[in-house]
């Protein structure tokens, strides 16, 4: 009996932390820079190699730069990475990792402008 | 020698110079626009003439500046970022006055670099002097030792920073000739303002491009830097001062 109501728990926790896992919704682009394995280990990785390039040599490439990250994935309800189901945060609150990106980044994408002749 | 043999030879001269020694290399390179896949080079260093006797009393440029950057204040004069202002002088004695824009003046020997204890702030390649708010500690050295009071630190939290220019609470921050716009080939926006709504003080250009219309006229009109005795080369010149 006993064993069996530890299984029951063990099961509704297990489900529990299913429900918990992180929801979101991609909106814009067809497919990411890489594979999705490969940036959810990695992505990390490529921001900080990018961000140093852009700014120490000016080297403005678009492929891995938070700015590219934000305007596919801010969310179109709330215009943001951040909250509750935002692309970012949403994840990095299930991990438990904290990011200090968006202390300075702006988490909303850049607004389109008309394409200058 | 007669004249066409000597023309003959001025444009063999001529060829050999401009020609590549191999693809893409040249004796002499040429200054122009960058690609976004081509990194700052020293080939360039942009700066700004300022003629201050065409500079009267609006701060368009000012205005300019905070609007591009998403510099905003919280009322409070003493502690809010400022990474431009008008400066008014007076002669004492004859009370002649001028007003002045002045910003991060871009030293080719900064004095904010050489303090900078974790090397965050530094000097791009192109003579562009910036701070790398990633490893800034907020130690404020190089607010003291910029002669010109340029810098300026974050007090406080921000928000509706613009994707273009990350601003942060406890980092250092100064005029970046807004080196957003200068990568993509546009002016900074206080010229772009003073050139729209001001006086038509303010121009911008390399001045290593002996081409350029700033290049031109710093070769044959006097200018002069601020602070010119401590010798650190600045990027900013000012006319009429």
């Amino acid at each position: 009996m006993t064993r069996l109501a530890a299984a029951l728990l063990a099961a509704v926790l297990t489900l529990a932390a299913h429900a918990e896992a992180p929801r979101f919704k991609i909106e814009r682009g067809e497919a990411c820079v890489a594979p999705v394995a490969e940036m959810r280990r990695d992505h990390m990785k490529m921001l900080f190699h990018q961000r140093d390039r852009t700014l120490r040599q000016g080297l403005r490439e678009p492929r891995f730069s938070l700015k590219g990250c934000v305007d596919c994935h801010a969310s179109q309800k709330t215009g943001s990475v951040l909250g509750k189901e935002g692309f970012c945060s949403s994840c990095h609150q299930y991990a438990a990792v904290s990011i200090d990106c968006f202390e300075c980044h702006s988490p909303h994408p850049q607004k389109r402008t008309a394409a200058r002749p | 020698m007669n004249p066409d043999r000597r023309e003959f030879l001025g444009w063999g001269a001529a060829a050999a110079a401009g020609a590549a020694l191999a693809p893409g290399f040249r004796l002499i390179e040429l200054a122009q626009a960058r690609s976004p896949q081509e990194a700052a080079s020293k080939l360039q260093r942009w700066g700004l003439l300022i003629d201050i006797t065409r500079c009267g009393e609006c701060d368009a440029c000012v205005t300019a500046c905070h609007e591009e950057n998403g510099v905003t204040g919280h009322g409070r004069p003493e502690t809010d970022a400022q990474w431009i202002r008008k400066v008014s002088l007076r002669d004492k004695r004859t009370g002649y006055a001028q007003t002045l824009p002045l910003m991060c003046q871009h030293c080719e020997h900064p004095p904010c670099v050489d303090v900078c204890p974790t090397g965050a702030s530094f000097k791009r390649d192109d003579g562009i002097v910036l701070v790398d708010k990633h490893t800034c500690i907020g130690c404020r050295y190089c607010v003291l030792a910029c002669p010109y009071g340029a810098r300026s630190f974050v007090h406080e939290a921000t928000s509706g920073q613009k994707p273009d220019v990350p601003r942060g609470k406890g980092t250092v921050e100064s005029c970046t000739l807004c080196v957003h716009r200068v990568d993509r080939g546009d002016t900074p926006a206080c010229v772009e303002a003073c050139n729209k709504d001001g006086g038509k003080a303010m121009a911008f250009g390399d001045l290593n491009d002996r081409d350029s219309a700033i290049h031109k006229r710093l070769r044959a009109e006097p200018s002069s830097q601020i602070r010119a005795d401590l010798a650190l080369n600045t990027g900013v010149r000012y006319q009429g001062l």
